[in-house]
């Protein structure tokens, strides 16, 4: 039996899977991406397979993604964030379907065809409104963890709005419905329904809609508030948080060819390469 | 960027360019007119001026990366962020005092005598000359042309014949001389020349490998910008078409290994366009064409009827048309190019050429069945503009290009 592991590096977390050939998920691990991306990779790896239960030389192929996707020294190759959700749900949902994935950094809606095979995808544009980075300030703004923040929204009564794009804006809305005596559990809904808003106006959302990244992951009252907006149920993979690396597990077991890389002619100047 | 042996060439005629308009301005030995990029550039030029054009300026300052520097400056008068940020760029650096003119030996923009605009682009051209024309105190003119044009009807020909008539008699008075007919017709077949010669440089790049992409486009396109009506600009062209003829006969690629061929629709990223060119190159993807680089040929100019053929190659051209018309155009350059995707940049800070904003990707990429994708940025204000996204996006899109070419041979 050969074994296959998956790493996403992501802007706040650093993801790892293990897969055996049957793309069975033996480990997963999550760890903080912090400064040093190699060195968080490593670490998850190592979880990952041990809670796989196996050794590194087990391990066939590792592949990486996410932002940090080149970053992975020990990394076979590379696929995108978006190649590698889109790969891990296809494997659990036939298409076509849009996957709607919610980062710490970014928000992306990817589509899927009938085949599997990705058609188009969208992502935020440069802004903060729509990711995590949004419910990280707003859980600062009502003083609560942001592990807790999905308690205090299912003790929401009232279904208050958000009208704001903008993070910095609804944060001062936030403020306004603070002091005008709004209870802490309908304010973190609202900031739910409003991050809800945002993804559903980045494309249309065709076939089985599904919920993958950390964000749906750790908030589940998001998932129903999406439902209710979306007005039909919205698939949520096992392991959301780790579709991405559990993608570039099935890309390692495949052999999926990286975007090729040649020696291009690099930066002559002070243009940064991108 | 490809190394194309006609820059030594373009440096010359830019350089002989710019330092014509110093020396102008210096010494008044002709008169000064500033004009928007598809302004009545021949008019100016039959009348003697020498002829500055602030967004290619504008441009220079976002590729050299001191927009962002001198921006705030403008923002402070009350010009905004989200307008033009060419306009806010070279009215900051005018403040600042700085001018990447400087490389040609020119310390300071050349001043203007006059200041003449098309709003056939966008409003903002006109609002940009009325600040230098309130700050020198002298005149603004120009052409308020009709916008969102389905077809070009004659009715709106004649309207704009009329206006660029109307621009004689007091560009006459700056100049200080009488229009000759003969001058401005010889100046529109110039224009006309010139346009052609940098059609041709274009449609080189319909070969398979293409030996020039949209980034080297930009570089090469300058004289077909600031010397429409001079000679010397066609003889340039004359030079760089023999070589990427001769480049294209060889099958030298300006990609090595070109794998995918993709168009861009929108303006330059001009602070990341050598970033931008090398990210396509790592990805074997030339990107072969753009609505861009092909604005500069106005196929309609006609030395036999200079004032309405320079009314018609306005209106016709792609920024000043409707969704319609632009949505055939990019049909036609798809299949003309042979592209397997195009991308569209969704310009922050204008709006009037960016073409994302009421669906055209999707419309488009549905009625042709190649990928679209939408990049967001700005031409010249890199605070809307990612790296890290842009770097995902171009590589999630080549991704896909390589799916769907290995179920296409797949399939076969």
């Amino acid at each position: 039996m050969s074994y296959f592991a998956g790493v996403d590096v992501g802007s706040w977390n650093t993801k790892a899977a293990v897969i055996d050939e049957q793309a069975r998920v033996l480990g997963t691990a999550v760890v903080r991406s912090g400064a040093d991306l190699a060195a968080a990779a490593r670490s998850a790896l190592d979880l990952a397979v041990g809670a796989a239960d196996l050794s590194s030389s087990r391990i066939a192929a590792t592949w990486s993604t996410g932002f940090g996707r080149g970053s992975v020294p020990f990394a076979g190759g590379s696929r995108t964030e978006l190649d590698c959700h889109a790969r891990g749900v296809a494997h659990y949902v036939p298409g076509p379907s849009t996957v709607v994935d919610l980062g710490g950094q970014d928000a992306k809606v990817i589509r899927i065809g009938p085949d599997g095979r990705r058609l188009a995808h969208r992502m935020n544009r440069k802004c903060a409104a729509g990711t995590g980075s949004f419910l990280e300030e707003i859980a600062l703004r009502l003083d609560t963890p942001i592990g807790q923040l999905d308690e205090l929204a299912q003790t929401a009564t009232e279904a208050l709005e958000l009208g704001s794009f903008c993070t910095v804006f609804a944060g001062t809305e936030m403020l306004s419905l603070i002091r005008a005596g709004k209870r802490p559990g309908d304010l973190a809904q609202a900031a739910y329904r409003s991050l809800i808003k945002r993804v559903i106006e980045m494309d249309v959302l065709q076939g089985t809609v599904v919920a993958t990244g950390g964000v749906f992951g750790h908030h589940p009252t998001m998932v129903r508030l999406l439902e209710q907006q979306l007005g039909r149920a919205v698939v949520v993979p096992p392991h959301p948080q780790e579709m991405g690396a559990f993608g570039a597990a099935l890309a390692a077991r495949d052999g999926a060819a990286s975007v090729e890389v040649v020696a291009g002619p690099g930066s002559d100047g002070d243009d940064a390469a991108l | 960027m490809t190394q194309l042996a006609s820059a030594a060439a373009l440096k010359s005629v830019m350089a002989n360019y710019f330092s014509a308009l110093g020396q102008a301005a210096r010494d008044r030995s002709a008169p000064v007119a500033w004009c928007t990029s598809v302004g009545p550039a021949e008019l100016l030029r039959a009348l003697g001026f020498q002829v500055f054009f602030p967004e290619n300026h504008a441009a220079m300052l976002g590729a050299s990366r001191r927009a962002n520097h001198v921006m705030p400056r403008a923002h402070a008068l009350g010009y905004s962020q989200d307008i033009c940020s060419y306009l806010t760029s070279d009215i900051g650096a005018f403040r600042a005092g700085e001018t990447p003119l400087a490389t040609y030996g020119l310390t300071e923009v050349p001043k203007a005598d006059v200041l003449v605009f098309n709003t056939n682009q966008c409003r903002d051209v006109r609002d940009w000359f009325e600040w230098y024309g309130r700050r020198w105190g002298v005149p603004v003119v120009g052409v308020r042309s009709p916008r969102y044009v389905d077809e070009v009807r004659e009715a709106d020909v004649d309207g704009v014949t009329v206006q660029l008539e109307a621009l004689v008699a007091p560009l006459e008075q700056v100049a200080g001389r009488r229009l000759d007919p003969t001058a401005l017709s010889e100046a529109v077949r110039l224009s006309r020349r010139l346009s052609d010669l940098w059609g041709a440089c274009l449609d080189t790049a319909t070969h398979r490998p293409a030996p020039l992409t949209f980034f080297d486009g930009t570089v090469h396109m300058g004289p077909a910008v600031v010397l429409r009506g001079a000679p010397e600009a066609c003889d340039y062209y004359e030079v760089l078409l023999e070589e990427l003829e001769s480049r294209a006969g060889a099958r030298h690629a300006a990609i090595p290994g070109e794998a995918f061929r993709v168009f861009w629709d929108g303006m330059p990223i001009w602070g990341r366009l050598r970033a931008l060119g090398s990210l396509f190159e790592e990805f074997h993807t030339a990107v072969v064409a753009s609505t861009y680089c092909n604005s500069w040929v106005f196929a309609a100019l006609d030395p036999a009827e200079p004032f309405r053929s320079m009314a018609r190659a306005s209106l016709e051209l792609f920024i000043v048309r409707s969704e319609e018309p632009k949505e055939r155009y990019l049909e036609r350059m798809a299949r003309f190019y042979q592209v397997d995707g195009l991308i569209f940049h969704d310009c922050r800070t204008c709006p009037n050429n960016s073409n994302t904003r009421y669906g055209m990707p999707q419309r488009l990429g549905d009625r042709l069945g190649l990928p679209t994708l939408v990049l967001d940025g700005d031409v010249n204000d890199l605070r809307c503009f990612s790296d890290e996204q842009a770097r995902t996006n171009v590589e999630g899109f080549v991704e896909l290009l390589a799916d769907r070419g290995a179920t296409a041979r797949g399939s076969r």
